[in-house]
Protein backbone atom coordinates (compact mmCIF):
# COMPACT_ATOMS: atom_id res chain seq x y z
CA UNK A 1 0.00 0.00 0.00
CA UNK A 2 0.92 3.41 -0.65
CA UNK A 3 1.86 5.85 1.85
CA UNK A 4 -1.44 7.98 2.72
CA UNK A 5 -0.75 11.91 1.01
CA UNK A 6 -1.48 13.15 4.44
CA UNK A 7 2.02 11.68 5.87
CA UNK A 8 3.98 14.48 5.62
CA UNK A 9 1.78 16.92 7.75
CA UNK A 10 2.54 14.26 10.61
CA UNK A 11 5.36 13.26 9.75
CA UNK A 12 6.14 11.17 13.05
CA UNK A 13 2.85 9.48 13.48
CA UNK A 14 2.04 6.51 11.26
CA UNK A 15 -1.38 6.63 9.41
CA UNK A 16 -4.88 6.96 11.72
CA UNK A 17 -8.37 6.33 10.10
CA UNK A 18 -11.24 8.10 12.02
CA UNK A 19 -13.30 5.52 13.68
CA UNK A 20 -15.87 6.52 16.15
CA UNK A 21 -16.95 10.79 16.51
CA UNK A 22 -17.27 12.01 20.46
CA UNK A 23 -20.64 11.90 20.00
CA UNK A 24 -20.41 7.70 19.80
CA UNK A 25 -17.58 8.27 22.48
CA UNK A 26 -20.12 9.99 24.91
CA UNK A 27 -23.19 7.51 24.14
CA UNK A 28 -20.26 4.18 24.73
CA UNK A 29 -19.03 6.31 28.22
CA UNK A 30 -22.61 7.09 29.00
CA UNK A 31 -24.01 3.59 28.39
CA UNK A 32 -20.62 1.56 29.74
CA UNK A 33 -21.16 3.82 33.32
CA UNK A 34 -24.96 3.25 33.69
CA UNK A 35 -24.16 -0.73 33.30
CA UNK A 36 -21.48 -0.48 35.71
CA UNK A 37 -23.51 0.59 38.42
CA UNK A 38 -26.36 -1.71 37.52
CA UNK A 39 -23.90 -4.60 37.59
CA UNK A 40 -22.29 -3.20 41.02
CA UNK A 41 -25.89 -2.55 43.00
CA UNK A 42 -27.33 -5.65 41.66
CA UNK A 43 -23.93 -7.75 43.20
CA UNK A 44 -24.95 -5.31 46.47
CA UNK A 45 -28.70 -6.88 46.76
CA UNK A 46 -28.28 -10.18 45.53
CA UNK A 47 -24.62 -11.76 46.86
CA UNK A 48 -24.35 -12.39 50.21
CA UNK A 49 -20.72 -10.76 50.76
CA UNK A 50 -21.61 -7.96 49.47
CA UNK A 51 -24.47 -7.21 50.92
CA UNK A 52 -23.59 -8.42 53.96
CA UNK A 53 -20.65 -5.60 53.30
CA UNK A 54 -22.15 -3.18 52.22
CA UNK A 55 -26.09 -3.39 53.57
CA UNK A 56 -28.34 0.28 52.62
CA UNK A 57 -30.66 -2.09 50.97
CA UNK A 58 -32.90 0.59 50.58
CA UNK A 59 -30.79 3.09 48.34
CA UNK A 60 -29.15 0.11 46.59
CA UNK A 61 -32.65 -0.76 45.06
CA UNK A 62 -33.32 2.76 44.46
CA UNK A 63 -29.92 3.22 42.55
CA UNK A 64 -30.33 -0.19 40.42
CA UNK A 65 -33.70 0.85 39.39
CA UNK A 66 -33.20 4.25 38.25
CA UNK A 67 -29.60 3.46 36.43
CA UNK A 68 -31.20 0.66 34.48
CA UNK A 69 -34.27 2.55 33.73
CA UNK A 70 -32.20 4.88 32.23
CA UNK A 71 -29.58 2.54 30.60
CA UNK A 72 -31.34 2.89 26.72
CA UNK A 73 -31.79 6.59 27.02
CA UNK A 74 -27.85 7.32 26.22
CA UNK A 75 -28.48 5.35 22.90
CA UNK A 76 -31.82 6.52 22.31
CA UNK A 77 -30.12 9.97 22.42
CA UNK A 78 -27.72 8.45 19.81
CA UNK A 79 -29.92 8.77 16.18
CA UNK A 80 -29.58 12.77 16.60
CA UNK A 81 -25.96 11.94 15.47
CA UNK A 82 -25.14 11.06 12.28
CA UNK A 83 -22.53 8.58 12.68
CA UNK A 84 -24.15 6.65 15.40
CA UNK A 85 -26.67 6.31 13.23
CA UNK A 86 -24.59 5.06 10.62
CA UNK A 87 -23.00 2.63 12.80
CA UNK A 88 -25.80 1.16 13.68
CA UNK A 89 -26.94 0.18 10.49
CA UNK A 90 -23.47 -1.16 10.35
CA UNK A 91 -24.25 -2.83 13.09
CA UNK A 92 -28.07 -4.65 11.87
CA UNK A 93 -27.08 -5.42 8.26
CA UNK A 94 -25.19 -8.99 8.29
CA UNK A 95 -23.49 -10.12 4.34
CA UNK A 96 -21.65 -13.32 2.94
CA UNK A 97 -18.37 -12.13 5.08
CA UNK A 98 -19.82 -12.06 8.68
CA UNK A 99 -21.02 -15.95 7.75
CA UNK A 100 -17.57 -16.52 7.14
CA UNK A 101 -15.98 -14.75 9.60
CA UNK A 102 -18.55 -16.43 12.05
CA UNK A 103 -17.42 -19.93 10.85
CA UNK A 104 -13.74 -19.24 10.92
CA UNK A 105 -14.44 -17.94 14.54
CA UNK A 106 -15.87 -21.23 15.86
CA UNK A 107 -13.50 -23.28 14.02
CA UNK A 108 -10.66 -20.88 15.23
CA UNK A 109 -9.24 -21.31 11.97
CA UNK A 110 -9.73 -19.79 8.54
CA UNK A 111 -10.11 -15.53 7.55
CA UNK A 112 -11.80 -13.50 9.37
CA UNK A 113 -13.03 -11.06 6.97
CA UNK A 114 -14.84 -8.06 8.47
CA UNK A 115 -16.14 -4.77 7.71
CA UNK A 116 -16.09 -1.73 10.34
CA UNK A 117 -17.22 -4.37 12.87
CA UNK A 118 -16.94 -7.53 12.53
CA UNK A 119 -19.53 -10.45 13.33
CA UNK A 120 -18.81 -10.88 16.68
CA UNK A 121 -19.35 -6.85 17.54
CA UNK A 122 -22.61 -7.42 15.31
CA UNK A 123 -23.63 -9.73 17.70
CA UNK A 124 -22.52 -8.58 20.74
CA UNK A 125 -24.61 -5.29 20.47
CA UNK A 126 -27.77 -6.90 19.08
CA UNK A 127 -27.34 -9.16 21.70
CA UNK A 128 -26.91 -6.71 24.50
CA UNK A 129 -29.87 -4.41 23.11
CA UNK A 130 -31.92 -7.14 23.15
CA UNK A 131 -31.08 -8.32 26.76
CA UNK A 132 -31.23 -4.24 28.49
CA UNK A 133 -34.35 -4.32 27.02
CA UNK A 134 -35.76 -7.95 28.64
CA UNK A 135 -34.30 -6.63 31.70
CA UNK A 136 -36.03 -3.42 31.53
CA UNK A 137 -39.16 -5.05 30.64
CA UNK A 138 -39.09 -7.47 33.55
CA UNK A 139 -37.71 -5.15 36.12
CA UNK A 140 -40.24 -2.96 35.40
CA UNK A 141 -42.62 -5.70 36.12
CA UNK A 142 -41.29 -6.61 39.04
CA UNK A 143 -40.89 -3.39 40.47
CA UNK A 144 -44.26 -2.94 40.18
CA UNK A 145 -45.04 -3.57 43.52
CA UNK A 146 -44.17 -0.50 44.83
CA UNK A 147 -46.75 1.39 43.41
CA UNK A 148 -48.89 -0.89 44.87
CA UNK A 149 -47.41 -0.67 48.23
CA UNK A 150 -47.08 2.88 48.47
CA UNK A 151 -50.98 2.59 47.60
CA UNK A 152 -51.11 4.30 44.17
CA UNK A 153 -52.82 1.54 42.70
CA UNK A 154 -55.30 -1.11 44.63
CA UNK A 155 -53.90 -4.60 45.82
CA UNK A 156 -54.58 -7.06 43.40
CA UNK A 157 -55.07 -4.96 40.13
CA UNK A 158 -51.90 -3.84 38.67
CA UNK A 159 -49.41 -7.11 37.62
CA UNK A 160 -50.98 -10.89 38.26
CA UNK A 161 -48.38 -12.59 40.60
CA UNK A 162 -47.17 -15.13 38.24
CA UNK A 163 -46.11 -12.49 35.81
CA UNK A 164 -43.96 -10.99 38.66
CA UNK A 165 -42.32 -14.70 39.59
CA UNK A 166 -41.54 -15.05 35.94
CA UNK A 167 -40.07 -11.56 35.72
CA UNK A 168 -38.20 -12.41 38.51
CA UNK A 169 -37.27 -15.68 37.05
CA UNK A 170 -35.80 -14.24 33.87
CA UNK A 171 -34.52 -11.19 35.25
CA UNK A 172 -32.12 -13.41 37.52
CA UNK A 173 -31.17 -15.83 35.08
CA UNK A 174 -30.14 -13.36 32.10
CA UNK A 175 -28.26 -11.05 34.70
CA UNK A 176 -26.03 -14.15 34.90
CA UNK A 177 -25.78 -14.04 31.17
CA UNK A 178 -25.55 -10.37 30.95
CA UNK A 179 -22.76 -10.45 32.73
CA UNK A 180 -20.75 -13.10 31.56
CA UNK A 181 -21.29 -11.54 27.90
CA UNK A 182 -20.33 -8.03 29.37
CA UNK A 183 -16.99 -9.91 31.04
CA UNK A 184 -16.48 -11.23 27.69
CA UNK A 185 -16.40 -7.63 25.75
CA UNK A 186 -14.15 -5.96 28.36
CA UNK A 187 -12.07 -8.46 28.15
CA UNK A 188 -11.97 -8.29 24.17
CA UNK A 189 -11.05 -4.51 24.97
CA UNK A 190 -8.83 -5.74 26.68
CA UNK A 191 -7.12 -7.67 24.59
CA UNK A 192 -6.09 -5.07 21.74
CA UNK A 193 -4.96 -1.81 23.34
CA UNK A 194 -5.68 -0.31 19.18
CA UNK A 195 -9.54 -0.82 19.63
CA UNK A 196 -9.56 0.48 23.06
CA UNK A 197 -7.89 3.25 21.63
CA UNK A 198 -9.99 3.55 18.81
CA UNK A 199 -13.35 4.35 21.54
CA UNK A 200 -11.35 6.42 23.33
CA UNK A 201 -9.70 8.86 20.94
CA UNK A 202 -11.86 8.60 17.94
CA UNK A 203 -8.99 7.27 15.96
CA UNK A 204 -7.13 3.76 14.94
CA UNK A 205 -3.88 2.94 13.57
CA UNK A 206 -4.48 2.64 9.47
CA UNK A 207 -2.54 -0.95 9.36
CA UNK A 208 -4.94 -2.20 12.36
CA UNK A 209 -7.75 -1.32 10.80
CA UNK A 210 -6.93 -2.70 7.31
CA UNK A 211 -5.76 -6.07 9.64
CA UNK A 212 -9.30 -6.48 11.43
CA UNK A 213 -11.53 -4.51 9.43
CA UNK A 214 -10.37 -5.10 5.94
CA UNK A 215 -13.71 -4.61 4.61
CA UNK A 216 -14.34 -1.03 5.94
CA UNK A 217 -14.77 1.18 4.32
CA UNK A 218 -13.83 4.16 6.13
CA UNK A 219 -14.04 8.47 5.27
CA UNK A 220 -10.76 8.70 5.09
CA UNK A 221 -10.22 6.74 1.63
CA UNK A 222 -13.00 8.75 0.34
CA UNK A 223 -13.35 11.92 0.76
CA UNK A 224 -9.63 12.43 0.78
CA UNK A 225 -10.02 15.34 -1.07
CA UNK A 226 -12.48 17.61 0.92
CA UNK A 227 -11.81 16.05 4.23
CA UNK A 228 -8.30 16.29 4.84
CA UNK A 229 -8.17 19.18 6.87
CA UNK A 230 -10.66 18.06 9.03
CA UNK A 231 -8.74 14.53 9.25
CA UNK A 232 -5.41 15.69 9.50
CA UNK A 233 -6.73 17.72 13.13
CA UNK A 234 -7.42 13.99 14.00
CA UNK A 235 -4.70 12.68 13.00
CA UNK A 236 -2.26 14.48 15.35
CA UNK A 237 0.29 11.93 17.17
CA UNK A 238 -0.85 10.48 20.32
CA UNK A 239 1.74 10.64 23.06
CA UNK B 1 -19.37 3.95 0.54
CA UNK B 2 -20.96 1.54 -1.50
CA UNK B 3 -20.89 3.52 -5.21
CA UNK B 4 -16.98 3.02 -5.16
CA UNK B 5 -16.11 0.18 -7.40
CA UNK B 6 -14.74 -2.45 -5.20
CA UNK B 7 -13.49 -5.66 -6.12
CA UNK B 8 -12.86 -6.90 -2.51
CA UNK B 9 -16.29 -5.62 -1.12
CA UNK B 10 -18.17 -6.95 -4.24
CA UNK B 11 -16.73 -10.46 -3.70
CA UNK B 12 -18.00 -10.76 -0.43
CA UNK B 13 -21.05 -9.32 -1.21
CA UNK B 14 -21.11 -5.58 -0.83
CA UNK B 15 -19.67 -4.93 2.63
CA UNK B 16 -20.52 -2.68 5.23
CA UNK B 17 -24.21 -1.68 5.89
CA UNK B 18 -26.21 -3.92 3.38
CA UNK B 19 -27.29 -7.34 3.97
CA UNK B 20 -29.59 -8.87 5.91
CA UNK B 21 -30.82 -7.45 8.94
CA UNK B 22 -30.08 -10.23 11.44
CA UNK B 23 -29.38 -7.55 14.07
CA UNK B 24 -32.60 -6.74 13.97
CA UNK B 25 -33.68 -10.28 14.74
CA UNK B 26 -31.55 -11.04 16.90
CA UNK B 27 -33.21 -7.91 18.84
CA UNK B 28 -36.65 -9.15 18.33
CA UNK B 29 -35.32 -12.55 18.86
CA UNK B 30 -33.84 -11.56 22.21
CA UNK B 31 -37.38 -10.19 23.42
CA UNK B 32 -39.74 -13.32 22.24
CA UNK B 33 -37.36 -15.58 24.21
CA UNK B 34 -37.93 -13.03 26.93
CA UNK B 35 -41.72 -13.19 26.83
CA UNK B 36 -41.18 -16.80 26.39
CA UNK B 37 -39.06 -17.10 29.58
CA UNK B 38 -41.29 -15.28 31.92
CA UNK B 39 -44.62 -17.43 30.56
CA UNK B 40 -42.55 -20.39 31.05
CA UNK B 41 -40.87 -19.37 34.10
CA UNK B 42 -43.05 -21.93 36.43
CA UNK B 43 -41.98 -24.93 34.94
CA UNK B 44 -38.54 -24.15 34.14
CA UNK B 45 -38.22 -23.24 37.94
CA UNK B 46 -39.95 -25.99 38.49
CA UNK B 47 -37.24 -27.87 37.19
CA UNK B 48 -34.39 -26.22 38.57
CA UNK B 49 -35.46 -26.85 41.88
CA UNK B 50 -35.95 -30.32 41.27
CA UNK B 51 -32.64 -31.19 39.63
CA UNK B 52 -30.03 -28.54 40.16
CA UNK B 53 -31.45 -26.64 43.38
CA UNK B 54 -31.61 -29.92 44.87
CA UNK B 55 -28.25 -30.31 44.46
CA UNK B 56 -27.12 -27.00 45.58
CA UNK B 57 -28.48 -27.85 48.84
CA UNK B 58 -25.58 -30.44 49.22
CA UNK B 59 -23.03 -27.88 47.18
CA UNK B 60 -20.04 -27.89 49.62
CA UNK B 61 -18.33 -25.75 47.84
CA UNK B 62 -21.07 -23.22 48.31
CA UNK B 63 -20.60 -21.48 45.14
CA UNK B 64 -24.05 -22.64 43.98
CA UNK B 65 -25.29 -20.10 46.17
CA UNK B 66 -24.14 -17.53 43.49
CA UNK B 67 -26.33 -18.88 41.30
CA UNK B 68 -30.32 -17.43 40.99
CA UNK B 69 -32.18 -19.20 43.54
CA UNK B 70 -29.32 -21.28 44.94
CA UNK B 71 -29.15 -20.97 48.14
CA UNK B 72 -31.72 -20.89 50.18
CA UNK B 73 -31.77 -17.63 52.68
CA UNK B 74 -30.22 -14.04 51.32
CA UNK B 75 -29.00 -11.49 53.35
CA UNK B 76 -30.63 -8.31 53.13
CA UNK B 77 -29.80 -5.25 55.94
CA UNK B 78 -30.68 -2.00 55.58
CA UNK B 79 -28.03 -0.33 57.03
CA UNK B 80 -23.96 -0.12 56.40
CA UNK B 81 -22.58 -2.02 59.05
CA UNK B 82 -24.34 -4.03 62.15
CA UNK B 83 -22.10 -4.68 65.39
CA UNK B 84 -21.78 -8.21 66.69
CA UNK B 85 -23.00 -9.23 69.94
CA UNK B 86 -22.54 -12.21 71.98
CA UNK B 87 -23.47 -13.87 75.41
CA UNK B 88 -21.49 -11.44 77.12
CA UNK B 89 -22.66 -7.90 75.09
CA UNK B 90 -26.67 -9.01 74.00
CA UNK B 91 -28.88 -7.15 76.38
CA UNK B 92 -32.44 -7.49 75.49
CA UNK B 93 -34.90 -4.89 76.92
CA UNK B 94 -38.63 -5.29 77.68
CA UNK B 95 -40.35 -1.40 78.58
CA UNK B 96 -43.31 0.58 77.86
CA UNK B 97 -46.67 -0.17 79.10
CA UNK B 98 -45.47 -2.97 81.33
CA UNK B 99 -45.61 -3.26 84.98
CA UNK B 100 -42.00 -4.33 85.25
CA UNK B 101 -39.64 -3.57 82.99
CA UNK B 102 -37.12 -6.24 82.28
CA UNK B 103 -33.27 -6.55 80.84
CA UNK B 104 -31.84 -9.87 79.51
CA UNK B 105 -28.93 -11.35 79.47
CA UNK B 106 -28.52 -14.44 76.27
CA UNK B 107 -28.66 -16.57 79.26
CA UNK B 108 -31.54 -15.90 81.12
CA UNK B 109 -33.24 -16.23 77.76
CA UNK B 110 -32.05 -19.62 76.90
CA UNK B 111 -33.12 -20.74 80.75
CA UNK B 112 -36.06 -19.88 79.81
CA UNK B 113 -39.15 -22.47 78.14
CA UNK B 114 -38.13 -23.12 74.70
CA UNK B 115 -40.67 -23.77 71.83
CA UNK B 116 -39.61 -25.21 68.32
CA UNK B 117 -41.34 -24.52 65.49
CA UNK B 118 -40.97 -25.80 62.14
CA UNK B 119 -42.56 -23.64 59.24
CA UNK B 120 -41.78 -22.19 55.49
CA UNK B 121 -40.01 -18.61 55.42
CA UNK B 122 -41.54 -16.61 53.03
CA UNK B 123 -39.39 -13.68 51.88
CA UNK B 124 -42.35 -10.23 50.69
CA UNK B 125 -40.00 -10.45 47.70
CA UNK B 126 -40.46 -13.94 46.27
CA UNK B 127 -38.22 -16.57 48.02
CA UNK B 128 -39.69 -19.06 50.05
CA UNK B 129 -37.40 -21.72 52.19
CA UNK B 130 -39.43 -24.49 53.22
CA UNK B 131 -39.65 -26.20 56.71
CA UNK B 132 -37.09 -23.97 58.46
CA UNK B 133 -36.77 -24.77 62.38
CA UNK B 134 -36.86 -21.62 64.46
CA UNK B 135 -36.62 -22.28 68.25
CA UNK B 136 -36.65 -19.80 71.42
CA UNK B 137 -38.69 -17.88 73.93
CA UNK B 138 -42.53 -17.05 73.43
CA UNK B 139 -43.19 -13.30 73.01
CA UNK B 140 -46.10 -13.80 74.92
CA UNK B 141 -43.86 -15.47 78.07
CA UNK B 142 -41.49 -12.03 77.97
CA UNK B 143 -44.74 -9.89 77.97
CA UNK B 144 -46.67 -11.54 80.30
CA UNK B 145 -43.49 -11.43 82.52
CA UNK B 146 -43.40 -7.85 82.23
CA UNK B 147 -47.00 -7.43 82.67
CA UNK B 148 -48.77 -5.86 80.39
CA UNK B 149 -51.21 -2.55 81.85
CA UNK B 150 -54.38 -2.31 80.37
CA UNK B 151 -54.35 0.54 77.90
CA UNK B 152 -51.79 -1.39 75.47
CA UNK B 153 -52.47 -2.24 72.56
CA UNK B 154 -49.35 -2.90 70.32
CA UNK B 155 -45.66 -3.76 70.79
CA UNK B 156 -43.29 -2.36 69.17
CA UNK B 157 -39.46 -3.24 68.34
CA UNK B 158 -36.20 -2.04 67.96
CA UNK B 159 -32.56 -3.73 66.97
CA UNK B 160 -29.10 -3.19 67.37
CA UNK B 161 -28.12 -2.24 63.87
CA UNK B 162 -29.72 1.15 65.16
CA UNK B 163 -32.47 1.71 62.53
CA UNK B 164 -34.89 -1.38 61.66
CA UNK B 165 -37.91 -1.22 63.62
CA UNK B 166 -41.11 -3.65 63.54
CA UNK B 167 -44.32 -3.83 65.11
CA UNK B 168 -46.82 -6.19 66.13
CA UNK B 169 -50.66 -5.86 67.58
CA UNK B 170 -50.68 -6.78 71.25
CA UNK B 171 -53.11 -9.60 69.80
CA UNK B 172 -50.75 -10.96 67.10
CA UNK B 173 -47.70 -10.56 69.46
CA UNK B 174 -49.79 -13.09 71.83
CA UNK B 175 -49.77 -15.62 68.94
CA UNK B 176 -48.39 -18.72 69.91
CA UNK B 177 -46.43 -19.09 66.82
CA UNK B 178 -44.44 -15.75 67.73
CA UNK B 179 -41.54 -16.23 69.30
CA UNK B 180 -38.06 -14.41 70.46
CA UNK B 181 -35.98 -16.95 68.35
CA UNK B 182 -32.24 -17.81 69.71
CA UNK B 183 -31.75 -20.83 67.24
CA UNK B 184 -32.07 -21.31 63.42
CA UNK B 185 -32.27 -24.55 61.67
CA UNK B 186 -30.96 -26.24 64.93
CA UNK B 187 -27.57 -24.24 65.25
CA UNK B 188 -27.53 -20.85 67.47
CA UNK B 189 -28.52 -17.51 65.05
CA UNK B 190 -25.80 -16.66 63.03
CA UNK B 191 -24.97 -13.02 63.21
CA UNK B 192 -25.93 -12.98 59.14
CA UNK B 193 -29.17 -14.36 60.31
CA UNK B 194 -29.92 -11.85 63.09
CA UNK B 195 -28.57 -13.43 65.76
CA UNK B 196 -27.82 -13.65 68.51
CA UNK B 197 -31.86 -12.65 69.08
CA UNK B 198 -34.28 -11.86 66.56
CA UNK B 199 -37.79 -11.81 66.10
CA UNK B 200 -39.65 -15.20 64.34
CA UNK B 201 -43.45 -13.65 63.37
CA UNK B 202 -44.12 -17.54 61.36
CA UNK B 203 -47.73 -16.33 59.77
CA UNK B 204 -45.82 -12.69 58.09
CA UNK B 205 -43.25 -12.21 55.47
CA UNK B 206 -39.98 -12.30 56.64
CA UNK B 207 -39.89 -8.75 56.76
CA UNK B 208 -41.51 -8.70 59.97
CA UNK B 209 -38.97 -11.33 61.88
CA UNK B 210 -36.78 -8.42 62.51
CA UNK B 211 -33.00 -9.19 63.15
CA UNK B 212 -30.75 -8.34 66.13
CA UNK B 213 -33.44 -7.49 68.15
CA UNK B 214 -32.51 -5.43 70.93
CA UNK B 215 -35.89 -3.88 72.34
CA UNK B 216 -39.56 -4.91 73.25
CA UNK B 217 -41.56 -1.88 73.92
CA UNK B 218 -45.46 -1.98 74.62
CA UNK B 219 -47.15 1.15 72.88
CA UNK B 220 -50.53 2.28 72.84
CA UNK B 221 -50.34 2.27 69.24
CA UNK B 222 -48.87 0.16 66.03
CA UNK B 223 -46.15 2.16 64.60
CA UNK B 224 -45.08 1.23 61.20
CA UNK B 225 -41.85 -0.19 61.23
CA UNK B 226 -38.42 0.75 58.73
CA UNK B 227 -40.14 -1.09 55.54
CA UNK B 228 -43.70 -0.17 56.47
CA UNK B 229 -42.68 3.07 56.09
CA UNK B 230 -41.63 2.47 53.00
CA UNK B 231 -45.11 1.29 51.14
CA UNK B 232 -45.10 -2.11 52.89
CA UNK B 233 -47.92 -4.01 54.72
CA UNK B 234 -48.08 -3.84 58.42
CA UNK B 235 -50.59 -6.43 58.49
CA UNK B 236 -48.05 -8.65 57.02
CA UNK B 237 -50.00 -12.05 56.82
CA UNK B 238 -48.37 -14.48 54.44
CA UNK B 239 -50.43 -15.01 51.19
CA UNK B 240 -53.11 -11.91 52.22
CA UNK B 241 -51.07 -8.53 52.38
CA UNK B 242 -48.57 -6.72 50.23
CA UNK B 243 -50.65 -7.47 46.61
CA UNK B 244 -49.51 -11.24 47.00
CA UNK B 245 -50.98 -14.56 47.10
CA UNK B 246 -48.40 -17.06 48.32
CA UNK B 247 -49.44 -20.08 50.33
CA UNK B 248 -49.58 -19.12 53.70
CA UNK B 249 -47.11 -20.55 56.03
CA UNK B 250 -49.01 -21.68 59.02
Amino acid sequence: MPPPPDAPSAPAARPRVPRFTPAEHRVHQATAALMAVCVLTAGCLYLPFLAELVGRRALMVTVHEWSGILLPVPVLLGPFSRALRADLTRLNRYGPHDRRWLRSALRRRGGRPAGKFNAGQKLYAAWIAGAVLVMLGTGLLMWSTLPQALGLVRAGTPVPLVWRTGATFVHDWLALAVILVIAGHVGKAYGDPESRRGMRTGSVDARWARREHPLWRHEDGERRGNGEGRDAQRHQPRS
Amino acid sequence: MTKDANPAGAADGGGDGRGSPVGRRVVLGMLAAGAAGVAAAPFLQRAYDETLGAAAQKDPTGLSGLLPAGGGFRYYSVTGSVPEKDAGSYRLTVDGLVRHRARYHLDDLRRMPQTRLVRDVQCVTGWRVPGTPFEGVRLSALLDAAGVRPEAKAVRFTCFDGTYSESLTLAQARRDDVLVALRMQDKPLAHAHGGPVRLYVAPMYFYKSAKWLSGITVTDHVAPGYWENLGYDVDAWVGRSNGRDDAPTT
